[in-house]
């Protein structure tokens, strides 16, 4: 019989206790070395042009176009101007969401409880279009919803004059389409994490398939749909490819108004407030939301809510 | 009985749901490929196979010159954002609490902030800098005539933010699967902590790193909305289909877009595959 070598012992009797920190300390130092890179490029690409945003928005406008220094609200005080596009855009965002949801969460279902051995085939069919050009899979939209495309083929069975692209219709179904796997990922996974044996024992207890569903599945997704809901609707708010190629300037997003004033009429400080407010909402809706959610997954109250 | 046929309805219905929004997801795309070997211009002329949308879109030299400019930003934004995210991954977890908190904070804000935002302040902020620069360049060598700008430099500034968050997120992930005391046994054998990094650390995390970079660069190689702000005079292939696809839908378009598609799909199998080597090439088996 071998008796386990007492680790600890040997190896504070083989290494000398001095001779550990500064080791420890040379690879803490370059440890740090190798961080500083990073951060650098983050303080200068990202915290740098967030705080000359901010700048800008705090300024006005010279009398030629340009920036003028100033210490002044003003900016913020015309966002009224931009209700409208912010109204839209808060609107489409939450009808695509919902939209994504509503397609998401049985595919969710059918990945997670029918997949078998081909759940990894499955995601990965879902990953796939994701990580293909965003603009491609738009493009591919106003192919096939321009007159040349689906409306011809309605022509031939006798619809005539059927405009599919340039409505609020095409942009909604654009936005669920690029963005159906951020919603159908978070749900799958909690989907997955969801116990089998707790489905068998609401059966064997005569809960019927839908009972079951409604009392233990969905409840127990909840933590994914909220997650999905969140990964959709953020971007979609910033969204800009979309409502010019689908909705061809009848549905104007913040995205828009911001290209607008940042290459049109070059009202560079009024845009960086627009900006700087956007993210203030992005923020705060996000800060929001989660509080919310988190205490409600705690609370298990995601069925009722449901 | 009843239950169990209810059962098989419900599986069925599952299943061709399933399927029918695989084909949503798949079909436009599929549909832009095919319309690509059309030697009609419509959807309503499925006239025959041919190659010469391809021939005239890859003889444009524009499209040539855009997607020569995509393929240099992609690879430099890819490459920088894999030694700034590695880094910061490999980093992360001996970092003073502060520095880590502000560059975690940091990072989920650029993925989490739409593009157009990331764009449009990287824009006014090259703008401002290098207007101001440029002063002190022309008052201290007059003569020079060299000025920053906007362009391939400040594009892919903004793509490494958001690719190097990718890479630290990849990285992170597969340092979080590795047995720690892999690394703790090189230094207690007296290895320089530089060779622990680049003959026991970096070895292991190969998979993550080569699969975050080929995400990186296919970020950065379809991303629109950045450049789209921060080009300056630069075309990279995106920008220039937005403005062909805004002037009308042509079957010259499906040709570059469908040979675009096929790069990006080689490039993410080829990165699923790198990475998928985790499950094989774990070292010590705890």
């Amino acid at each position: 019989m071998t008796t386990p070598i007492p680790v600890g012992t040997i190896e504070e009797g083989v290494r000398p206790e001095t001779a550990a920190p500064p080791a420890d300390r040379r690879l803490r130092r370059l440890l740090r070395t190798l961080a500083s890179p990073g951060l650098l490029w983050y303080i200068l690409f990202l915290v740098g042009p967030m705080v000359v945003l901010v700048v800008f928005s705090l300024g006005r406008r010279a009398s030629n176009g340009g920036y003028e220094p100033a210490f002044t609200l003003e900016q913020f005080a015309r966002l009224g101007t931009r209700w409208t596009p912010f109204f839209n855009t808060m609107v489409m965002g939450l009808l695509g969401t919902l939209m994504c949801l509503v397609v998401a969460y049985p595919m969710a279902y059918f990945m997670a409880t029918r997949g078998g051995k081909y759940k990894t085939l499955l995601l990965a069919l879902v990953v796939i279009p994701f990580w293909t050009s965003f603009l491609i899979r738009t493009y591919a939209w106003v192919f096939l919803l321009g007159n040349r495309g689906l409306p011809t083929v309605f022509e031939m069975v006798g619809l005539r004059n059927v405009r599919l692209l340039n409505t609020t219709f095409a942009v909604l179904l654009g936005i669920v389409y690029n963005y159906l796997p951020l919603m159908v990922l978070p749900i799958y996974v909690s989907l997955e994490r969801v116990d089998v044996t707790l489905r068998h024992a609401s059966k064997d207890l005569g809960a019927g398939p839908w009972a079951t569903f409604r009392q233990v599945t969905l409840p127990l997704s909840a933590p994914g749909v909220f997650a999905g809901v969140l990964l959709v609707f953020v971007p979609v708010l910033g969204e800009y490819l979309i409502p010019v190629l689908l909705g061809g300037g009848q549905t104007y997003f913040l995205g828009n108004a911001l290209a607008d004033l940042f290459f049109q009429s070059r009202n560079w400080p009024f845009g960086a407030a627009v900006a700087v407010a956007f993210i203030a909402v992005i923020m705060i809706l996000i800060l929001v939301y989660n509080r919310m959610t988190k205490r409600i997954v705690a609370q298990g109250r995601g069925s009722r809510l449901l | 009985m009843n239950s169990r046929s209810h059962t098989r309805w419900i599986d069925r219905g599952l299943k061709a749901y399933g399927w029918a929004v695989y084909a949503f997801l798949f079909l436009p795309i599929l549909v832009v490929v095919v319309f690509s070997f059309n030697s009609g211009r419509h959807v309503a002329e499925l006239t025959g196979f041919s190659f010469q949308w391809y021939v005239t879109a890859w003889t444009d030299p524009f499209v040539v010159r855009a997607f020569r400019t995509s393929i240099s930003i992609a690879l430099t934004a890819g490459l920088i954002s894999t030694v700034l995210g590695t880094g910061a991954a490999i980093a992360m977890p001996s970092l003073p609490r502060l520095v880590r908190r502000s560059f975690d904070t940091m990072m989920n804000f650029a993925i989490v902030v739409p593009g157009i935002v990331l764009g449009l302040s990287l824009l006014i902020f090259v703008v401002s800098a290098t207007g101001w620069l440029n002063d002190w360049i022309t008052y201290l060598f007059p003569d020079t005539g060299f000025s920053l700008g906007l362009g391939f430099h400040s594009v892919v500034a903004g793509h490494a933010v958001f690719g190097s968050a990718i890479v630290a997120i990849l990285v992170r992930t597969r340092l979080a699967s590795l047995d720690p005391e892999v690394i703790e046994a090189s230094s207690d054998l007296y290895a320089p902590p530089l060779r622990t990094l680049f003959t026991v650390t970096l070895p292991l995390l190969a998979p993550a790193i080569l699969a975050g970079f080929l995400l990186a660069f296919t970020f950065s190689f379809d991303d629109f909305i950045i450049a789209f702000f921060t080009r300056g005079q630069a075309q990279t292939l995106p920008i220039y289909l937005f403005a062909s696809i805004r002037r009308g839908v042509s079957p010259v378009i499906n040709a570059t877009a469908s040979t675009l598609l096929a790069f990006s799909v080689t490039m993410l199998i080829v990165a699923s595959l790198v990475n998928r080597r985790r499950s094989q090439q774990r070292p010590v088996p705890r």
